[in-house]
């Protein structure tokens, strides 16, 4: 660089100086920016903004593939669409016979469980959304939907398809949201192999059509074929929503943990519409609610703190969550103090986005805190590791 | 002339931010140039003057908009790459064509250096080796994007 200044001579010279002042200024700018959005949280009034400001670009962006797309289903023969339509009845038919025991089945249950009502369905409210542009590169998974804070979409909500959980929301903005696939390197999904009950985590791969379970001792109880179900721990999914199926599982003697990889059952690739879900607060297959706004920081201290102990074991493993109603239910007799008056007092329609935050969640947490908590705080924190 | 070269900036910028955001099946995503770097590094090394690292903060900050995981990232890997470019500008601009696609791989490898650090930094490591493909991609794709860009204008500017 000297020898540059020195042939071109001193206005050069000049502006280079000027060049490293501008640069010092801007890195600064950006170093800033960065520690205030990332640390400080205090730019998510200013993502709202530029979410909103992108999302005319990205639609348009996403026009002309949208365009070919509807173009070619607008050209797709008679005979085709009916042998679609033959396969969608078929499909309604099969639907609609399983679920018409479904009530019946639901009340036995609830008198099983000694609940004096059956429960409601976990899921509140759904609200299809169209994929507005997709990213799905080895670095981030990722898709963007033409619903927002105007639908009442919320950071943090649970998205699916009618095959499994998607992923959740991240950015959301006024007319759009981002939603982070579960593939997504950075997303961890807590789930429980439904087979057996063992929970863990699963983080994605970085393509759309694999999971990888990177904490399981090698010794665990997996096989290929076992399903994966949410777990209901993380305060994001309710418990039981399908997630993957095992595919390969991996075991070397001189490794202490298995390599198990898992495919999404959703169709991460090709779908082009996905479900938000609202889920009953209340509910006890509802997530634990931890309102997402509230930052991570505040709620992973709860967790970690042991106070309330003897409440948590019962209400702790992730099938738990049918526990703490049946309890309220058939305690009254037994005992009135400590337990009770939480599951009493949560189901209170009041002030379910925060309070009962408080009240139940670090109970269902702690147990399990110390490979939770990479995964529940939303989507930014993950599981220590990126991918595999 | 200053206004027409803004206008011409301002709008090849626009582009490859489009050209970036694109949607793309996964495995031409990997191969997809950083085709916003490759615009700063051009306007940076052909008009330092005009564009420069402001040029390249703001372009950053787009990118950012899109597809940061954290807001300022692209900003600041843009701005040293706009900042090297700018000084040494004078060097590459006499260059021949394919030399200069070596320093633009050298270039995009700081790049990409920058983004992966801050990823690393700020609580994002991902550490897929794909993440270096567009630079060698971005490299080859150079001779036209320049050509293109220079189109009648270089005299000019």
């Amino acid at each position: 660089m000297a020898a540059f200044g020195t042939a071109a001579g001193r206005p050069l010279q000049g502006r280079d100086g000027a060049a490293g002042f501008r640069f010092t200024v801007y890195a600064a700018l950006a170093v800033v920016i960065m520690y205030l959005d990332q640390r400080q949280h205090y730019l998510e009034r200013l993502r709202y903004v530029l979410q909103a400001a992108a999302y005319p670009v990205q639609l348009a962006v996403n026009s002309p593939p949208a365009a070919w797309s509807s173009i070619r289903r607008s050209f797709e023969g008679r005979d085709q669409l009916q042998a679609e339509n033959a396969s969608l009845k078929a499909r309604q038919r099969d639907l609609e016979l399983r679920s018409m025991r479904y009530e019946d089945l639901a009340r036995e249950n609830a008198e099983l469980r000694g609940l004096r009502a059956a429960l409601p369905p976990v899921a509140d409210r759904w609200l299809p959304a169209e994929i507005v542009n997709v990213q799905l590169s080895s670095l981030r998974q990722r898709l963007l939907i033409d619903r927002g804070a105007v639908n009442g979409v919320f950071k943090g909500q649970a998205v699916l398809d009618d095959r499994g959980l998607i992923g959740q929301t991240t950015n959301v903005g006024p007319w759009s949201a981002e939603v982070i696939l579960i593939t997504d390197p950075e997303h961890g999904t807590p789930v429980r192999i439904e087979r057996t009950g063992l929970r863990t985590i699963a983080v994605g791969a970085g393509d759309a059509t694999s999971l990888a379970l990177p904490y399981l001792p090698a010794n665990a109880d997996i096989k290929q074929g076992d399903l994966l179900v949410t777990s209901g721990l993380g305060g994001v999914f309710p418990h039981g929503y399908p997630v993957a199926r095992v595919t390969e599982v991996h075991r070397e003697a001189v490794q202490p943990l298995a390599q198990v990889r898992a495919a999404p059952l959703a169709h991460i690739g090709t779908d082009s519409e996905v479900v938000l879900v609202w889920f009953r607060p209340d509910h006890p297959a509802a997530p634990a609610p931890q309102a997402a706004s509230v930052n991570g920081v505040k709620v992973g201290n709860a967790a970690l703190q042991p106070q309330a102990a003897p409440p948590r074991p019962t209400a702790a493993p992730a099938p738990a969550m049918p526990k703490p109603a049946p309890e309220a239910a058939r305690t009254p007799p037994r005992t009135g103090p400590a337990p009770r008056p939480k599951p009493a007092t949560e189901p209170a329609p009041e002030a379910e986005a925060t309070s009962p935050a408080e009240g139940p969640p670090p109970a269902v947490e702690s147990p399990e805190s110390k490979p939770r908590d990479p995964a529940e705080p939303q989507p930014e924190t993950q599981p220590p590791k990126g991918n595999r | 002339m200053n206004a027409f070269g803004r206008g011409r900036m301002l709008l090849s910028v626009i582009f490859g931010l489009v050209l970036t955001v694109f949607p793309l099946p996964a495995w031409l995503d990997v191969l997809r140039p950083a085709f916003v770097v490759l615009v700063v590094l051009y306007w940076s090394v052909n008009a330092p003057r005009l564009g420069g690292i402001a040029l390249g903060f703001f372009s950053g900050f787009a990118l950012d908009v899109f597809q940061g995981p954290v807001l300022g990232q692209h900003a600041l890997a843009l701005s040293l790459v706009a900042y090297i470019a700018v000084r040494e500008a004078q060097r590459i601009r006499t260059k021949p064509a394919l030399q200069q696609a070596l320093v633009v791989f050298g270039a995009l490898a700081v790049y990409e250096f920058a983004v992966f650090a801050i990823d690393g930094w700020s609580g994002h490591p991902v550490t897929s080796p794909l993440r270096w493909v567009h630079t060698v991609t971005g490299a080859l794709i150079w001779p036209p994007v320049a050509a293109i860009l220079g189109y009648r204008s270089r005299a000019r500017i």
